[in-house]
């Protein structure tokens, strides 16, 4: 199973749990099961045409998917998965 | 309702001055209650804009991730950020409201005045998704430093 970290602002949408394990193959496959089982969540990660917003960072570890293969990423037994939306600003 | 340590406050403040004319970032851990966020410790970041480092900040979701795991390690969640105005006002701007996606997360901004840190407000991300966001005036309550 795959363990996927819940940011503070998501929790509300995953039945208050910091974390929510999944079994998947790829980062794709973890984030549909995610959905899968908290549908509310579905709207906060991704637009209306399915693509993940911008400002949700992927990793899977320590590496950003847009840096490995994306959704297609493979996971391994041992590796997790966090969800980091960005943080930025400025006057 | 934000609460925090006076060290932890002061320590904040004082990362602002250090990196007066740039804007200072960092992250803010600690217990998320029902209607306030008490910050047990905070994490400094880097600010990745630096290319407008004088009125723009971003922290690497790289060493967001690094924050994160190791406040877990303690038993800490993110509860808000801070970051610093230059010669600005303790305000949130247009830019700060757009790039805020941490719902229910404090928002600390101090201005820093010719070096010197001047005022330092909060604000909690309020709303439940990206059309209807705002960013709300909450109390700053500073625990009184112990003797």
């Amino acid at each position: 199973m795959t363990k996927i970290h819940i940011p503070t602002p998501l929790r509300q949408y995953a039945g208050k749990q910091p974390t929510v394990e999944v079994k998947a193959g790829t980062v794709a496959e973890a984030l549909s099961g995610l959905v899968s089982k908290h549908p509310d969540l579905r709207r906060h990660l991704y637009t209306d045409d399915g693509k993940l917003r911008s400002f949700v960072n992927v990793y899977l570890n320590d590496e950003d998917v847009r840096y490995l293969q994306k959704e297609a990423t493979a996971i391994k037994e041992s590796d997790t998965i966090s969800i980091v939306p960005s943080i930025a600003g400025g006057r | 309702m934000l609460k925090v340590g006076r060290k932890e406050y002061e320590t904040l403040r004082q990362h602002g001055e250090e990196t007066y004319p740039h804007e200072c970032c960092g992250v803010l851990l600690g217990q998320m209650r029902e209607d306030e966020r008490v910050v047990i410790s905070i994490a400094r970041a880097g600010n990745t804009r630096t290319d407008s480092a004088h009125n723009r900040y971003n922290i690497d979701p790289r060493e967001l991730v690094r924050i994160q795991r190791e406040g877990r390690e303690r038993g800490e969640d993110i509860v808000g950020f801070y970051h610093s105005h230059p010669d600005h006002p303790a305000r949130w701007s247009a830019t700060d409201l757009a790039e805020a996606h941490w719902f229910g997360c404090s928002y600390v901004i101090t201005s820093v005045e010719k070096g010197k840190a001047a005022i330092t407000n909060s604000f909690e991300l309020a709303g439940s998704d990206e059309g209807d966001k705002k960013l709300l005036d909450e109390t700053v309550e500073v625990a009184q430093a112990e003797t």
